[in-house]
């Protein structure tokens, strides 16, 4: 079994990736994202046909240690890279395969993002966008893998501080787990689908550390109330909340570059007390249906069964969801 | 070493560093100013109030280096003035050493991220990511940041701590890892002993303070034998502008092929 920090995120896969069927990305807007693969996210995301691959599967960078656990690699090693174009304007884009090895960062996974965050500072692109698909670290090249979540939050820092917005984009079958969850923190803006679940700890992770009275893994209900992209725009733990599609996450980016904050001192000051007020008042919640109600949701037990639309009109009135301290 | 120890060696003038719920904070006379120390002792595992207890006392500490700098540049006319008064060299106070700001020192002997259900539920990743974004907001602004690990620490903990520092040092005998090797066994359904036998030859994957030197992410083992502030100011003088810890693994083995893959893409990426 292939295997990550959270051993939930890791789904069928294992298979080598090749390049996809060529599709016109127009037909491919109203796929489900979270059905989709890496290649296929990047080409619906970006104006069509502008995406050009960094590294390709052409290249056959693999993981060079893989093969002493005898599991197969991807040529891509589950992270596809390169240039595009959004709304006509220059953007670096990173896309995680949850698919392969639930999207975990491995030596050279890790390294191919630190490479284009890096050329970034560079280039100055409109935006770097980072569409997250990953349980976390690669178990069987873990101390790579943590060592370059830290690098790319370095980078990241570095780049916000140049001007360069780095936006997050969550909605991946392996959501953005343990150093993902890290990483997707960093950045300037989150957009989220219902599906993109952001955590640290993944279910499995804390059941078996504490036991399934702390966290029933099982439990699919209480995992989407607790980590689920509804919850964490509902508490401001991401800024828009998006259709399980391409268009849906395009229209996201386009709107978060435009608003994403700085980051300074007063940035990092205001996030502080974000995040102070937000254990204050609801550091006693058991469930996330109590944090709502305190939100002042009207109907708290309807928010996982809400249509988009009306979860948009719940946002709204939501203060704590509208904010620049990220 | 012990924390006590530690602080001893690094401020042999006496020091204001408390421990309060695993948490540590305070000051220390360090080279000609004042550093801030913070961190996690006793194996204690990191959770969303410990991780803004700690950030809260980095960006303090941004504050008043943003206002010694304001300072710096009053003291500096101050200077000025009084050498054409052919008066003496003026107050150095506000100022340390050749104008750098105080250092932040990250002392690490932790658990891993506190793994419950609520502290994901009040949004963990966000909390640690903002005390790694304070650090690093820190060294931006002139800051050396010097992380040390003492002791064990894992996962997300590590992440947001030692390794959001710009140099990593540590003791031996310390214990970073990702994941203890019965953890890893579990969840790979690979057999503990042929794990063991791996870890021998594999510093990628396997727990330790060696294998962390190895891939880059520890830059130096300090001897705890002689004093520790000499040590650390030469880190911080030695320190590089960039982030070198892929070029650490590639020459030390620990990571073969990162530092070439992330330069091949940079190089595409600058190919235009």
């Amino acid at each position: 079994m292939p295997a990550s920090t959270d051993p939930d995120a890791v789904l069928s896969g294992g298979d080598e990736a090749g390049p996809p069927p060529p599709a016109r990305a127009t037909a491919r807007t109203g796929m489900s994202w979270y059905e989709a693969s890496a290649r296929q996210r990047v080409a619906a995301l970006c104006d069509a046909g502008t995406f050009a691959e960094f590294l390709g599967p052409t290249e056959r960078r693999t993981s060079p240690h893989l093969p002493l656990f005898d599991l197969p690699r991807a040529f891509d090693d589950g992270i596809v890279v390169g240039r595009a174009r959004l709304d006509g304007k220059p953007v670096l884009v990173a896309a995680q395969e949850g698919r392969f090895m639930g999207g975990a960062f491995g030596e050279v996974h890790g390294a191919k993002l630190i490479g284009l965050l890096r050329a970034a500072l560079q280039v100055r692109p409109a935006a770097v966008l980072i569409l997250f698909d990953t349980g976390g670290v690669r178990l069987q090249e873990a101390n790579a893998g943590e060592t370059a979540i830290a690098e790319a939050m370095r980078a990241i820092a570095a780049l916000r501080a140049a001007g360069v917005p780095v936006i997050g984009l969550v909605g991946g079958r392996a959501g953005a787990y343990g150093g993902g969850g890290l990483i997707a923190g960093t950045c300037a803006r989150l957009a989220v689908s219902e599906s993109g679940r952001i955590s640290v700890s993944g279910p499995e992770v804390i059941e078996t550390n504490r036991g399934a009275e702390e966290f029933d893994s099982r439990d699919r209900a209480l995992v989407w109330r607790t980590m689920g992209g509804k919850h964490r725009r509902l508490i401001g733990g991401a800024d828009a909340f998006c259709d399980d599609t391409a268009a849906g996450f395009r229209a996201a980016a386009l709107d978060l570059i435009a608003r994403a904050p700085a980051f300074d001192l007063a940035t990092l000051e205001a996030e502080q007390a974000r995040l102070a007020a937000r254990i204050a008042r609801f550091g006693d919640c058991r469930d996330a249906a109590e944090i709502w109600a305190r939100l002042g949701v009207n109907d708290p037990d309807a928010v996982p069964a809400m249509e988009a639309a009306a979860f948009a009109e719940t946002v709204a009135r939501v203060e704590e969801a509208h904010h620049d301290a990220r | 070493m012990t924390l006590a120890e530690i602080l001893a060696s690094l401020f042999p003038d006496g020091h204001a560093v408390r421990v309060a719920d695993g948490l540590i904070g305070g000051d220390g006379p360090f080279a000609e100013g004042q550093a801030t120390v913070i961190g996690v002792d006793g194996d204690t595992a990191l959770g969303v109030e410990g991780a803004l207890a700690l950030a809260r006392a980095v960006l303090d500490a941004v504050r008043v280096g943003d206002g010694a700098r304001s300072a710096d540049v009053d003291a500096g006319s101050a200077r000025e003035s009084a050498r054409k008064q052919g008066l003496g060299a003026g107050d150095d106070r506000g100022a340390v050493g050749n104008g750098a700001k105080a250092p932040i020192l990250v002392l690490v002997d932790s658990d891993s991220q506190r793994m419950s259900r609520r502290d994901e539920l009040l949004g963990l990743n966000e909390c640690l990511a903002h005390l790694a974004k304070a650090l690093l907001l820190a060294d931006q602004a002139g800051h050396p940041t010097v992380g040390l690990i003492y002791g064990h620490s894992a996962a997300g903990a590590f992440i947001a701590t030692a390794l959001a520092t710009r140099v990593l040092a540590a003791l031996p005998g310390a214990d970073p890892s990702v994941m203890d090797l019965p953890s890893v066994a579990r969840v790979t359904k690979l057999p503990l002993d042929k794990l063991q036998e791996m870890a021998k030859s594999t510093p990628v994957f396997a727990p330790g303070l060696d294998n962390m030197v190895a891939t880059g992410a520890v830059h130096a083992v300090l001897d705890p034998g002689k004093p520790l502030a000499g040590q650390i100011r030469a880190l911080i003088a030695e320190a590089a502008a960039e982030d070198v810890r892929d070029r650490l693994g590639a020459a030390r083995g620990g990571r073969p092929v990162a530092q070439a893959v992330a330069e091949a893409v940079a190089a595409a990426a600058l190919r235009g």
